[in-house]
C-alpha cells in the first residue's frame, strides 16, 4: 500500500513536469532601449517661464541617425513615443501639491524628436526631469534621468537681440543727429523722387479736366505701417487738391482707416483754407473683402473715370487689377508700396512707382519740413552702414570661396559666421568663430 | 486736445512696445496690444457698415447715377445680416438640443454657408481670375522693346517664360554640347531667379526695412503727425 502511494506521487509529479514542459513559456519582455544623456536647462533670454529638455534618441528609434546601416531594430522594440515626466523639488517657498511633488507625465513626444520645451513651469521653482522610450505595444524602457534639477530664471534683457538693439540705437542716433542738424538750420540735400514730383502734376491734371482724384491707401488696417505711410501721403495730396479745388475720392477697405482718412483729409482742407470744400462722404468704407473691394473701386473708376489714381499702401494681388483698370481709363497713375511682389505690377501699369523706401520717404519729402528731411538723411546713413556690413560679408564669403579653404576654420570663416549668426542673426554677442558657415547663404 | 491725446497714446504705446521687444518679461505685451486693436476694429465695423448703408441709401433716395447697384448692395447687406444673425438653416448643437440657436453659424448647408459657398467664393474667384487677362495686357505693354532696358527686360522675361515650361529643355535637346548645357533656358532661368533676381529683391527689402524703421521713429518722436491730420 505504501509503495503504491509512493509510485502514484512519482507518476503525478512526472506528469506535472511533462505538462509544464509542453505548455508555452512566457516570452522575455522586449522593451525599447532607453534614450540617453538627458540634459535640462533654463531657456535663455526668457521670462523664466520655460525649460528646455534635450536627450539622445534611443537605439530602438528608427530615426536615430547614429544607427549604422547593419544595425537592425527589433520590430517589437521600435520606439513610438517618448514620455517626459517631471517633479517639483523646490517650490521656492510656495506650497507644492502632492501631485506636483511626485513624478507625473508632462509630455509625450513622437519618435525622432529629441527635444521639448516645457512652458508650464513656474519662475524660481526647481524641477527634476526624466524621459523614457515607449514602443507600439506600450512597453516602456528604463528611465533616463537628468543629472540635476533645473530652476527657471528670468533675464532682464533679451541678449539674443543685443545686436538688433545696437543697430536700432545707431540708426536712431543718426536720425536724431540729422534732425538736430536740420533744427539748427543746416541745409540738407535730398535727391529728387520723380514719383512724388508727379503728384502735383496729377492733381493739376485732374483739376484741369474737372474730374476727381482717386486715392487708395492699400487694403491693410490702420495698425500697419504701410497704411500710416499712405495716410501721410494722402494728407499732402488732399491739401494740394484743396488748394487747386479738385475733388478727392478715398474708398477704404477698413473702417478704422476710413475714420483716420477722414481726419487727415479734413485737416488738410482746413490747412489749405478750404474747409467748406471738404466732403466727408467722399471718404467711405467699402468692404473688408479683398476682391469685393477691388470690384467696388474698379467699378467707380470705370463709371467716374478719375483723372488721377494714386495707390499708396499695402497691396496684394489686387494691385494689378486696380492699376490696369486705371491704365485703361487713361488716368495718370502714381503708386507706392512696400510689397516687393507687387512692385513689378505697379511698375508695368503705372506712370510712376515709389519703390520700397521711396514710399516711406514720401511724407517727409512732400512736407519739405526740415525735421522730417533730417530723418531721411539719417535713413541714408543707416543704409550706408548696412551696405558696409554687406560688403564686408561679401568680401569674406568671396575670399573663402576663391581660396577653397576649410569653411569652418580661419579668421574669414569665423568673421562671416559671426556676421551671419550674431550681427544679422539672433545669437546675440556670442563667441567669435563658433558654429557653421553657410557660404551659399540661401537660408539666412 | 482732439489730436494731442491720440498723439500721446501713439507715442507712449509705440515706445513701450518697442522696449518690450527686448525685455523677456514684457514680450507678451505686443500680443495684448494686438488684442486691444482687434476689439477696437470690431467696434469700428459698425462705423464702416453704417457709413456704407448711409451712402447707398442716399444714392437710392436721390436716384443718382447707378442707384440700382446701391439698391442691390443694401438688399444684400441686410439679407446677409438677417440670414446670419437668425442662423437660418443651422441645426441646434447636439450638446444643447433645446436651444435653436446653439449651432455653428457657418454649419454646412445653412443659409450663411450657402451665401459664402455659392456667392462670395465664386465672385471672389471670378475677380481673381481676371488677373490672368490683366497680366497679359500689362506684360504686352511692359515688354515693348522701346529702349535698351526694355529690350533687356523682354529678353530676360522670354528666357524665364520658356525656362519655366518644357520648351526650355526641348529647344536645346540633342544639339547642344554637354559643356554648353548651362545655356539651356531652364538652367538660365534658375540662374536669373537665384542671382540677379534675389539680389534685387534683397536690395529692395533692405531699403523697405530701413524705411519702416525711419517712418516708425518719425511717428514715435512726433516729428510726423500728418496721419493724425496735423502738419
Amino acid at each position: 500500500m505504501r509503495i503504491r502511494n509512493i509510485l502514484a506521487v512519482v507518476v503525478a509529479m512526472s506528469m506535472t513536469c511533462f505538462a509544464a514542459a509542453q505548455s508555452p513559456s512566457p516570452a522575455p519582455s522586449l522593451v525599447p532601449e532607453p534614450p540617453t544623456d538627458l540634459i535640462v536647462a533654463d531657456t535663455p533670454d526668457d521670462a523664466g517661464n520655460s525649460v528646455e529638455v534635450h536627450w539622445n534618441l534611443s537605439e530602438s528609434d528608427v530615426f536615430n541617425t547614429l544607427l549604422s546601416d547593419t544595425q537592425e531594430v527589433n520590430p517589437q522594440q521600435i520606439v513610438a513615443t517618448y514620455t517626459v515626466e517631471r517633479k517639483v523639488t523646490d517650490g521656492n517657498g510656495n506650497e507644492v501639491s502632492d501631485e506636483d511633488a511626485s513624478w507625473r507625465k508632462v509630455s509625450e513626444i513622437g519618435a525622432g524628436e529629441s527635444q521639448w520645451t516645457d512652458r508650464s513651469v513656474n519662475l524660481g521653482w526647481s524641477y527634476d526631469y526624466r524621459v523614457c522610450a515607449v514602443d507600439n505595444q506600450g512597453d516602456k524602457s528604463t528611465w533616463c534621468n537628468a543629472s540635476g534639477s533645473v530652476t527657471p530664471v528670468m533675464q532682464m534683457f533679451n541678449m539674443s537681440k543685443a545686436w538688433l538693439a545696437i543697430w536700432m540705437l545707431l540708426f536712431g542716433a543718426f536720425i536724431a543727429y540729422f534732425i538736430n542738424c536740420a533744427r539748427s538750420g543746416k541745409k540738407l540735400w535730398v535727391r529728387k523722387i520723380a514719383g512724388l514730383e508727379a503728384i502735383d502734376e496729377a492733381v493739376g491734371r485732374a483739376t484741369e479736366m474737372g474730374r476727381p482724384i482717386l486715392f487708395v491707401a492699400g487694403i491693410q488696417d490702420i495698425n500697419e505701417i504701410q497704411t500710416l505711410a499712405g495716410l501721410t501721403v494722402l494728407s499732402r495730396v488732399a491739401k494740394t487738391a484743396a488748394e487747386y479745388g479738385a475733388q478727392i475720392e478715398v474708398p477704404t477697405c477698413r473702417s478704422l482707416v476710413m475714420a483716420a482718412a477722414r481726419e487727415t483729409v479734413e485737416a488738410a482742407y482746413l490747412a489749405a483754407g478750404a474747409p467748406d470744400s471738404y466732403q466727408p462722404d467722399r471718404i467711405h468704407y467699402l468692404t473688408d473683402e479683398q476682391f469685393a473691394f477691388v470690384a467696388g473701386v474698379t467699378g467707380y473708376m470705370v463709371r467716374e473715370e478719375p483723372a488721377a489714381c494714386i495707390y499708396m499702401g499695402g497691396f496684394y494681388a489686387e494691385s494689378l487689377i486696380l492699376a490696369e483698370t486705371g491704365n485703361h481709363i487713361g488716368a495718370i497713375q502714381v503708386a507706392g508700396t512696400a510689397m516687393p511682389s507687387q512692385l513689378p505690377f505697379f511698375v508695368a501699369s503705372c506712370d510712376y512707382t515709389l519703390i520700397g523706401e521711396e514710399f516711406f520717404a514720401a511724407s517727409a519729402y512732400l512736407s519739405g519740413d526740415p525735421l522730417q528731411i533730417g530723418s531721411l538723411k539719417g535713413q541714408d546713413y543707416g543704409k550706408f552702414l548696412s551696405v558696409l556690413v554687406l560688403i564686408i560679408g561679401i568680401f569674406f564669403a568671396t575670399t573663402i570661396s576663391m581660396t577653397e579653404s576649410d569653411e569652418s576654420d580661419g579668421f574669414g570663416a569665423g568673421a562671416l559666421n559671426y556676421i551671419q549668426n550674431n550681427i544679422l542673426g539672433n545669437e546675440g554677442f556670442g563667441s567669435f568663430g563658433g558654429g557653421d558657415t553657410d557660404i551659399e547663404g540661401d537660408d539666412s | 486736445m482732439k489730436r494731442t491725446v491720440p498723439l500721446v497714446i501713439a507715442i507712449v504705446a509705440g515706445f513701450v512696445l518697442l522696449i518690450a521687444n527686448f525685455i523677456p518679461f514684457a514680450e507678451g505685451w505686443g500680443l495684448t496690444a494686438q488684442e486691444w486693436f482687434n476689439i477696437l476694429a470690431v467696434g469700428a465695423m459698425v462705423l464702416g457698415g453704417g457709413n456704407l448703408v448711409k451712402l447707398h441709401l442716399m444714392k437710392v433716395s436721390g436716384q443718382r447715377k447707378g442707384w440700382g447697384y446701391s439698391l442691390v448692395t443694401i438688399v444684400c447687406f441686410f439679407g446677409t445680416i438677417i440670414i446670419g444673425m437668425s442662423k437660418m438653416g443651422v441645426h441646434p448643437n447636439t450638446l444643447y438640443p433645446d436651444y435653436a440657436w446653439s449651432g455653428y453659424y457657418l454649419e454646412s448647408g445653412s443659409g450663411l454657408w450657402w451665401i459664402y459657398q455659392h456667392m462670395i467664393v465664386p465672385l471672389t474667384s471670378m475677380m481673381f481670375a481676371m488677373l490672368a487677362f490683366y497680366v497679359a495686357t500689362a506684360a504686352f505693354r511692359a515688354f515693348r522693346a522701346k529702349n535698351t532696358e526694355a529690350t533687356l527686360l523682354l529678353v530676360t522675361a522670354g528666357i524665364v517664360l520658356l525656362g519655366r515650361t518644357y520648351a526650355g529643355v526641348w529647344l536645346f535637346d540633342g544639339w547642344l554640347p554637354e559643356s554648353m548645357l548651362w545655356l539651356r533656358f531652364d538652367n538660365l532661368t534658375v540662374w536669373i531667379m537665384e542671382i540677379p533676381n534675389t539680389a534685387g529683391t534683397r536690395a529692395i527689402t533692405i531699403g523697405i526695412a530701413l524705411g519702416v524703421v525711419a517712418t516708425s521713429l518719425r511717428i514715435l518722436l512726433g516729428v510726423d503727425r500728418s496721419y493724425l491730420g496735423q502738419d
